[in-house]
């Protein structure tokens, strides 16, 4: 059990180097999020976390997560981060730095919740077998390692009302977003003109 | 089967490995919430947040639910997709919302909020 434990073959190998690099990346980069003072450096980080998180998702298999994941949130949403950056900064080097008790208070609290994570990840994490153990080797998923078709057959499957109130909710978005964006300056602009 | 040093330090990648990354992603998010006084950076800390929620998700539907040889169970994964939509939702109405925040008082920094009034 211990030598089967130390004892790893290349391909694991490769998987935990590859592993480690994109962890280390996305971990210093979500660091570099909070540490960073400049919001559009904030911006670029978090795209680079983004793109680290894709890799991971990757790395557990789930293909078209990371499809989604890199379209949707670096390409989509991270575009209309920048954008509502660059719609509200009078200059985009703009800088809030919060006060020094705000600084411990929340080095504090995000130590103490890192701790408690940990400990709560370290403390399930028994010998394999026992009902505690977390999980050591991936699931077996036979010969469909690259599952889209059983995701798209789960989507239109057992999640077709989820599925379907969230294209009504994005609509409902698209609509609201749109009149909470416009619909003060063209009641500005109508009061100027009356 | 290579036994060299690295693979004798270093252990197999597991469940556990991903939850650890995502629970400091989790923290710096909520930093990023505790820490920024720009409302778009408030956000940002939020959609870290969320990610380290999918990373979890993904993470438990490769390793420990995630059905039988041949016939996977993608539960996880399709919640992490549905993340991904409500995040992008949410993004869209909080920048609308901060858009008019900054017509109306010419600032984005959240402390200004509490000159709103009605």
């Amino acid at each position: 059990m211990t030598n089967a434990l130390l004892a790893i073959s290349d391909e694991q190998l490769a998987t935990n180097v590859l592993f480690y690099a994109l962890a280390a990346g996305v971990a210093l980069s979500a660091l570099a999020v909070v540490l960073s003072r400049n919001i559009v450096r904030t911006a670029l980080f978090l795209l680079f976390t983004l793109g680290g998180v894709a890799g991971v998702y990757f790395m557990l298999n789930a293909e078209f997560l990371a499809a989604v994941q890199l379209v949707v949130y670096a390409g989509g949403t991270l575009i209309l981060i920048v954008f509502a950056v660059m719609l509200t900064s009078k200059s985009p080097f703009i800088r809030f730095d919060p006060k020094a008790i705000e600084v411990v208070v929340a080095a504090i609290a995000g130590a103490i919740m890192l701790v408690a994570l940990l400990a709560g990840i370290i403390s399930t994490h028994g010998p394999v077998g026992t009902p505690g153990a977390i999980v050591r080797q991936p699931l077996d998923w036979g010969t469909s390692q690259y599952p889209v078709a059983d995701l798209g057959q789960a989507l239109l499957g057992d999640y077709l009302l989820p599925f379907e109130l969230a294209s009504v909710l994005l609509l409902v978005v698209m609509i609201g977003a749109a009149f909470l964006a416009k619909g003060r300056r063209r009641r500005a602009a109508g009061e100027e003109k009356a | 089967m290579t036994l060299t040093l690295a693979t004798i330090c270093i252990p197999p990648v597991g469940l556990y490995h991903y939850l650890a990354l995502a629970a400091f992603v989790f923290v710096c998010g909520l930093l990023t919430i505790l820490l920024k006084r720009n409302a778009i950076g408030i956000l940002m800390g939020v959609e870290l947040i969320l990610n380290a929620a999918n990373i979890n998700l993904a993470a438990f539907n490769r390793y420990a639910h995630g059905g039988l040889p041949g016939r996977p169970a993608l539960d996880g994964q399709i919640f992490a997709l549905f993340v991904i939509v409500l995040a992008a939702a949410e993004a869209a109405i909080a920048l609308a919302i901060f858009l008019n925040f900054y017509n109306n008082i010419a600032s984005i920094d959240v402390e200004r909020g509490k000159e709103l009034r009605g």
